[in-house]
């Protein structure tokens, strides 16, 4: 299939007092045509800030996307596009689904008018179409009585009801490609289903290309055909649903699995495991493993040198310097077998 | 909405009865009277009859009781009395320097608006560059300068430039006339006591607004607007400006009130007949019947104004529902 998005070592940084926020650190990765891509991570390991890149939409300052750094989509370069280019792909080519719908809405303007403008934006429709549109699209997300929904703001909508509002936006102008930043994480846990399910019916219907972004390795399972883990601003570990689910290779990985509930496995009664400890504080990280402190098959070899991403499967990649051996698997606290053979 | 503006409309009655009760008596409470400041001016010798016959003609020796009625009882009806100093009826004394007091009030808001609201935008669009720095030495000068030596450079100013361009020096008028019989002549008068307090009062609304719009700037929302590649013009006057007017609204608000009293030494320096120094002198004179209806003048403004306020935010933010 062909790439629709190639991000080449990206690096985004914060100037703080504190010092340097290396918040993304060399990640490279692409998504095709269509494809659905997880980007899976704890909180603050350089998720949103990622993906907030692609956009150009990191402040600046304190932000800084560094030099270097690529971004193709649709083969040009979104870091290298004037202001004026960048905002036709803004809401036009790509669109973004926050991860609060609380807030993410202008509380004092209708729903009507945020939906409309973009569309009378980017695709040059005027006033009456674009309402027809905006009906059209709140009917799509499961909105009942759009036309009446259209004149009210905000505040008269659900937290999830905002969400599906937010969908309508993101797929208003017809876009290649949507991000969705943790788009059910603050939601009730009954609706993010819902939620996630009306996400993949439609990008696939309109063969929208969709990276979800999420901390929960458990949820994603049954959305993603291919999952980036991250950690502390790099990728440490990517491949296919099915050899991140059943054949992790890095210790992170595995000790994200072992830590949410999963739909796909028996657990066989095993107690949730969390990983113990904190993400390293990204203005220190120094010249080893950044996972050393919380991992534990670290040798001396983790502290001298940054593992670099290599092949571990078929299109499998880990950052790790024991993520060939057989150890990690026999550690692992879920039963291969079953799994398998689900 | 229009059940709401009456209920409103009606509280205001409880509130003026408790402004007039706390007026009445707290000038009671001043030692002295008119009376004495009035013989006492003579510097003759004021005799206690002469005293007692004055504070007999003005009621100022009826039980306290009788005088609240009277003057609470006249403020509601319509019958404000007379001026205990010049005799002349009160509604005479406030009604020519009111037009002056709330046409400048109005000016000068109006200036401070124009000052505050695109400074306060682009300081903070342009946060921490030389724009913001300027606009922030340009709205702190404005607390700083002190209003009497900023009206007194107008007029200098006025004079030296008129004197070099024209030959002759020209001050503005001194004569009140109304905007509607010669605009010209209103304007050459007021214009310049207006851009001296709008500039001052401008400076808060000025901080205000930036302070807004930096915390808007930062919301959620704005990130979506932005995300859907729309403008930056639009970002800003659509999506941020709206969400920010609304503290910006009360402190202008609030200065408008104040300014209609409040505008002492302005008048004094740009020799206007205004409420301002009536007000001083009617305290100065302890005109117990012209300070009360004064202060009571300026809490129906303040009371009607927080109204207007409570409306335009109902109309700004549409989270705000009255009922
Ligand atoms: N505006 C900012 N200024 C300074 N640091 C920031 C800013 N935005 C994000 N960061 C830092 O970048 C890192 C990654 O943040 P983020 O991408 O939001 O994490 P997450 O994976 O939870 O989405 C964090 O350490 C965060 O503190
Ligand atoms: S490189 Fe070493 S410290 Fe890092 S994850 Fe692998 S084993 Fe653990
Ligand atoms: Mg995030």
């Amino acid at each position: 299939m062909p790439k629709l998005l190639e991000v080449e070592n990206l690096r985004t940084q914060f100037h703080t007092t504190e010092g340097t926020v290396k918040a993304v650190d060399g990640i490279t990765y692409d998504v095709s045509e269509g494809e659905t891509v997880a980007i899976v991570g704890e909180s603050g390991c350089g998720k949103s800030v990622g993906a907030m890149s692609i956009l150009r939409l990191i402040p600046h300052p304190p932000g800084e996307i560094l030099e270097g750094s690529r971004i193709l989509f649709g083969g040009k370069d979104l870091l290298a596009m004037g202001d004026e280019e960048i905002r036709h792909v803004r809401g036009g080519r790509i669109s973004m689904v926050f991860q609060e719908p609380m807030t993410s809405l202008n509380p004092v303007l209708t729903i009507g008018l945020q939906l409309t403008e973009t569309m009378m934006l980017h695709l040059g429709l005027g006033q009456p179409e674009a309402d027809r549109r905006a009906v059209e699209l709140l009917g799509m997300v499961g909105i009942g009585e759009p036309e009446r929904r259209l004149k009210q703001y905000p505040h008269h909508f659900s937290g999830g009801m905002r969400q599906r509002v937010m969908i309508a936006l993101a797929l208003s102008c017809n876009p290649r490609l949507i991000i969705a930043d943790e788009p059910t994480t603050a939601l009730d846990v009954t609706i993010q289903a819902q939620i996630l399910e009306l996400m993949r019916n439609l990008t696939k219907q309109m063969g929208v290309a969709l990276i979800v972004i999420t901390h929960n390795l458990g949820v994603v399972a049954r959305y993603a055909e291919r999952v980036i883990v991250m950690y502390a601003g790099k990728i440490v570990e990517s491949g296919t649903a099915d050899q991140i689910y059943h054949n992790p290779r890095h210790p992170y990985t595995i000790g994200l699995l072992n830590s949410v509930p999963r739909m796909d496995l028996r657990q066989g009664g095993k107690r949730l495991v969390p990983i113990e400890g904190q993400p390293p504080d990204l203005t220190r990280l120094d010249g080893g493993c950044s996972y050393r402190p919380r991992c534990r098959w670290a040798v001396e070899a983790c502290a001298r040198s940054i593992p670099a991403l290599e092949a571990v499967g078929d299109g499998q990649i880990a950052a790790c310097f024991r993520a060939g051996e057989r150890a990690l698997d026999l550690e692992r606290e879920f039963d291969l077998d079953e799994a398998s053979g689900a | 909405m229009y059940q709401y503006v009456v209920k409103r409309l009606l509280l205001m009655i409880p509130t003026l009865i408790g402004a007039a009760l706390l007026v009445f008596f707290l000038l009671r409470l001043l030692p002295g009277d008119v009376c004495e400041v009035r013989l006492a001016g003579t510097g003759l010798f004021a005799s206690q009859e002469d005293i007692d016959i004055c504070r007999k003609e003005l009621g100022l020796d009826d039980s306290l009781y009788e005088q609240f009625i009277a003057f609470a009882g006249g403020y509601f009806t319509g019958d404000l009395g007379k001026s205990m100093w010049t005799g002349q009826p009160v509604v005479h004394e406030i009604q020519v320097r009111f037009k002056l007091s709330l046409q400048l009030a109005i000016m000068s808001t109006l200036v401070a608006v124009i000052i505050a609201l695109p400074l306060g935008i682009v300081s903070a669009v342009k946060q921490n560059t030389w724009i913001d720095y300027l606009v922030r030495a340009f709205s702190i000068a404005g607390i700083g300068i002190p209003s009497f030596w900023l009206g007194i450079m107008i007029i200098l100013g006025l004079l030296i430039i008129t004197q070099a361009w024209f030959g002759a020096g020209w001050m503005p008028p001194i004569n009140y006339v109304s905007p509607f019989e010669d605009p010209i002549g209103n304007l050459a008068q007021l214009i310049w006591p207006a851009l001296a307090t709008g500039y001052r009062y401008s400076a808060v609304a000025t901080r205000m607004t930036r302070s807004a719009m930096l915390e808007v700037l930062r919301e959620d929302y704005v990130r979506t607007a932005r995300a859907k590649g729309l403008i930056e013009r639009v970002v800003i006057n659509r999506h941020a400006l709206k969400n920010a007017l609304l503290p910006v609204v009360t402190i202008i608000a609030i200065e408008f009130a104040f300014l209609i009293g409040g505008l002492v030494v302005t008048e004094q320096v740009f020799n206007l007949n205004g409420l301002g120094k009536l007000f001083v002198d009617s305290v100065g004179n302890q005109d117990f019947a012209l300070t009360q209806h004064l202060v009571m003048l300026v809490v129906l403004i303040f009371v009607m104004t927080n109204l207007v306020v409570d409306i335009l935010y109902a109309w700004l933010d549409p989270r705000i529902r009255y009922s």
